[in-house]
């Protein structure tokens, strides 16, 4: 026991005193969101300020166009300009396009359309906000006019009506719920799949280099090759855990500080979510409503359980595919490249996990996520998208009990398997390992 | 009679149908230097691998320090430098001996001073910091070797501890393994060096195709394997010889190599150069050397064994 602490200390000290850990751990968060952080303020700086010259000859808006301006777009009412000015003022820059709406102008038939002359192309995203503010009007105004409907009428239709689903323990399972379980779930998984790959290949490659450095005979000559495969895997596996907890503590603190840092955002990303809504008054309601409801759902999702049980399937999943990967490692002689078609069948059910999760996700009682959640090569994955899900809703005591234990079995199971093989391919050398040759290292007694 | 601090009683090792060591037995006496022989693919790695707990025999015994070997705790009384050695690049020389240390079951005080004190010993100091890979060949073998001894080993196992050295460090690396053979460590010596054998060696076995062929002190095979030639040196040039008592093999002018006849001594050579009024300015027995006895019996049992299977 002793000796396997000392192994899992200098495996976890050695990695994590190098200066890749440092630029890894502390740099990957933060580039990622610097890269997020250039993103959303490019995104905000060039669409703002585009300014609409709208000569407005059939009067189809009704100058209700005013009311849809913000910072982003602008609308600005011209009468009677000729085109030619009006270009001019593009050329000027003194307003970016300008739309004529002919006098003849027939929004019912749908032959006519609008015209927008812009200076420079336009982006994406102001495109479909122009287009979005304009179709708007229209259909109200087809809908009032046209269809001879009143304004009730109108507003009834625009409302959408409430439908509420309930579980039969009578808990409200809104929809905000729903969305955040889908979510959390798939997240969580998809972190595990990482895990399981990024760490699993590092006590592989650990593994491969100490036999390709000729120094597994030293080491085997004092402590048993299975002390020193679980060192391994243990000193790895704390890398991992002490990098998550990093990245966490990152990825919070630059969280808090994002406002601070880019005040202006944070208050302008508020205002385009609210850009969706209709009108302004049922728009505050419904904004309201929809916070309320992703805070209530919050709180509706068990946290306690999700991180004990992303802690218990990340510990799990990693030590029961690390023994695997650390056995495949055990057999590759000089060339890495041996690895990759024995690799194949450890990295099969990794992907096939995957595959069930986001099934999972969406339907977490279905026959083939509650398979792939008890069934230990891919419960670590799976069972992460069905406790999102919350118990029972998502996955019954039962179930979660039965697929804890199978792991813990199936990780003691793939380690014995695992120590055979590695404990002879250690010392191997020269031999080229297929797996007929690992069968019978696993057929051997002792 | 000293005490034997290693017993091998008809080990057997099979890796599929192939016997890799077939039904040897061997003793070692405490203090011994003892040179264990054989040809690539004899079997010798796996007869270490054995005594040094990596492998378990598939048959026959191994008493070590008069108790059966228990591989747990027996191992941290052996030494074992693999001919196949390698460090951790990445680490710190300094760091490196004392992680092997400790896991030889040293505590990190006794494993720091035991460092230090072989550090200044092989004047390895200036190297703490260092990296392995930093190290040439040769400083990376002297590094192998301290991390070997340094638990003070009741059994020290090393193979091919030579390779690499330049003479220097060979010989400096030659005077600690007398050493601690005079302080009380018993070296199992394996490498195919037959000169290096000869200087060191108290004992040898000789192993080949998983069985052993030899077995002796050094003097011992030699005399077991000399072939009655001796050496004469006359001071008269190009003597003519001729006599029922030896038969001449080489004469190079007053230099002749010679081998006696059966029922006869060297005195009757000496006798027959005598009365022939000839003078002799010196006569030597020719042994063999370890290395003339080590292909002749080599090639021997590959012949044996050839013959041996196409008879069944």
């Amino acid at each position: 026991m002793n000796k396997i602490s000392i192994i899992a200390r200098r495996e976890f000290l050695s990695r994590v005193q190098k200066k890749t850990f440092l630029l890894t751990t502390i740099g990957v968060p933060i580039l990622i969101f610097g890269i997020y952080a250039l993103i959303i303020f490019f995104a905000i700086q060039t669409s703002d300020n585009f300014t609409i010259a709208v000569e407005d000859k059939a009067n189809i808006f009704e100058g209700k166009l005013i009311e849809k301006n913000d910072s982003e777009i602008k609308f600005v009412m011209v009468n009677n300009l000729p085109k030619d000015s009006l270009t001019k003022q593009i050329e000027k820059e003194k307003i970016d396009a300008f739309v004529i709406i002919p006098e003849s102008f027939d929004i019912v038939s749908n032959k006519d359309s609008i015209q927008i002359i812009s200076g420079k192309s336009v982006g994406l995203i102001t495109r479909e906000k122009i287009m979005h503010k304009l179709n708007n009007i229209l259909e109200e105004k087809k809908m009032l006019g046209s269809l001879n409907l009143t304004k009730t009428q109108l507003d009834s239709l625009q409302q959408t009506n409430k439908i509420i689903f309930t579980s039969t323990t009578g808990k409200e399972d809104s929809g905000k719920k729903a969305g955040l379980s889908y979510g959390v779930g798939f997240v969580s998984g998809f972190l595990i799949y990482f895990i399981l790959f990024i760490y699993g290949t590092m006590v592989m490659r650990g593994v491969m280099e100490e036999k390709t450095n000729r120094i597994a005979e030293v080491i085997v000559s004092s402590v048993k090759p299975f002390q020193l495969m679980l060192g391994k895997i243990i000193g790895i596996g704390s890398v991992g855990l002490v990098q998550f907890i990093i990245w966490i503590v990152i990825v919070l603190g630059l969280q808090l500080l994002l406002p601070l840092i880019f005040p202006d955002i944070v208050s302008q990303m508020q205002a385009q979510t609210m850009q969706p809504a209709i009108a302004t008054g049922a728009a505050n309601a419904q904004e309201n409503a929809a916070i309320a409801g992703i805070v209530s759902g919050l709180s509706q999702i068990n946290w306690f359980l999700i991180i004990g049980c992303f802690v218990f399937y990340f510990l799990g999943g990693y030590f029961l595919y690390a023994s695997l990967f650390a056995a495949v490692g055990s057999t590759v002689n000089e060339d890495p490249q041996d690895a990759q078609s024995l690799m194949f069948p450890i990295t099969m059910p990794i992907i096939f996990g995957m595959v069930i999760m986001m099934n999972a996700v969406n339907d977490p009682n279905s026959s083939i996520a509650i398979f792939g959640s008890i069934f230990p090569l891919t419960s670590p994955i799976v069972m992460m998208a069905r406790v999102a899900h919350g118990v029972p809703d998502g996955v019954t005591v039962i179930q979660l009990i039965a697929s804890m234990v199978c792991l813990v079995v199936g990780f003691l199971a793939t380690t014995w398997l695992a120590a055979k093989i590695y404990r002879t391919g250690i010392l191997m050398y020269g031999k080229k390992v297929t797996w007929k040759i690992i069968g019978k290292w696993l057929l051997r007694k002792n | 009679m000293t005490k034997n601090i290693l017993s091998i009683n008809n080990l057997q090792k099979h890796f599929g149908t192939h016997k890799a060591v077939d039904d040897i037995s061997f003793n070692i006496e405490e203090g011994n230097i003892f040179g264990l022989l054989g040809p690539n693919g004899a079997g010798k790695t796996t007869l270490i691998r054995m005594i040094t707990g990596i492998f378990n025999p598939d048959g026959g015994s191994i008493i070590f320090d008069g108790k059966k070997f228990d591989p747990i705790n027996d191992v941290l009384k052996i030494g074992y430098m693999p001919e196949e050695r390698g460090l951790y690049k990445k680490m710190k020389i300094g760091e490196h001996a004392l992680y092997l240390a400790q896991l030889k079951g040293l505590s990190k005080a006794d494993a720091m001073s035991k460092v230090v004190y072989w550090f200044k010993k092989l004047s390895m100091e200036s190297w703490w910091n260092k990296k392995v890979e930093d190290l040439s060949k040769g400083m990376s073998q002297k590094l192998q070797f301290v991390t070997t001894v340094l638990h003070e080993p009741k059994l020290i196992i090393l193979d091919e501890p030579f390779s690499g050295l330049d003479p220097l460090n060979a010989n400096l690396i030659k005077d600690e393994i007398y050493g601690l053979a005079q302080r009380g460590s018993t070296i199992i010596f394996s490498t195919h060096r037959m000169e290096q054998v000869e200087e060191i060696c108290d004992h040898i076995i000789l192993v080949n195709l998983g069985k052993k062929i030899l077995d002796g002190s050094v003097s011992e095979v030699k005399q077991q394997f000399k072939e009655n030639k001796f050496s004469l040196q006359l001071h008269e040039h190009n003597a003519v010889v001729n006599s029922n008592a030896f038969t001449l093999q080489i004469q190079n002018d007053n230099k002749l190599t010679v081998t006696i006849n059966e029922g006869y001594t060297s005195n009757d050579v000496l006798k027959y150069f005598i009365e022939n009024n000839y003078t002799i300015e010196s006569f030597n027995e020719i042994l063999p050397s370890l290395n003339e006895i080590f292909i002749a019996l080599v090639n021997n049992t590959k012949a044996t064994t050839r013959a041996f299977e196409s008879k069944a």
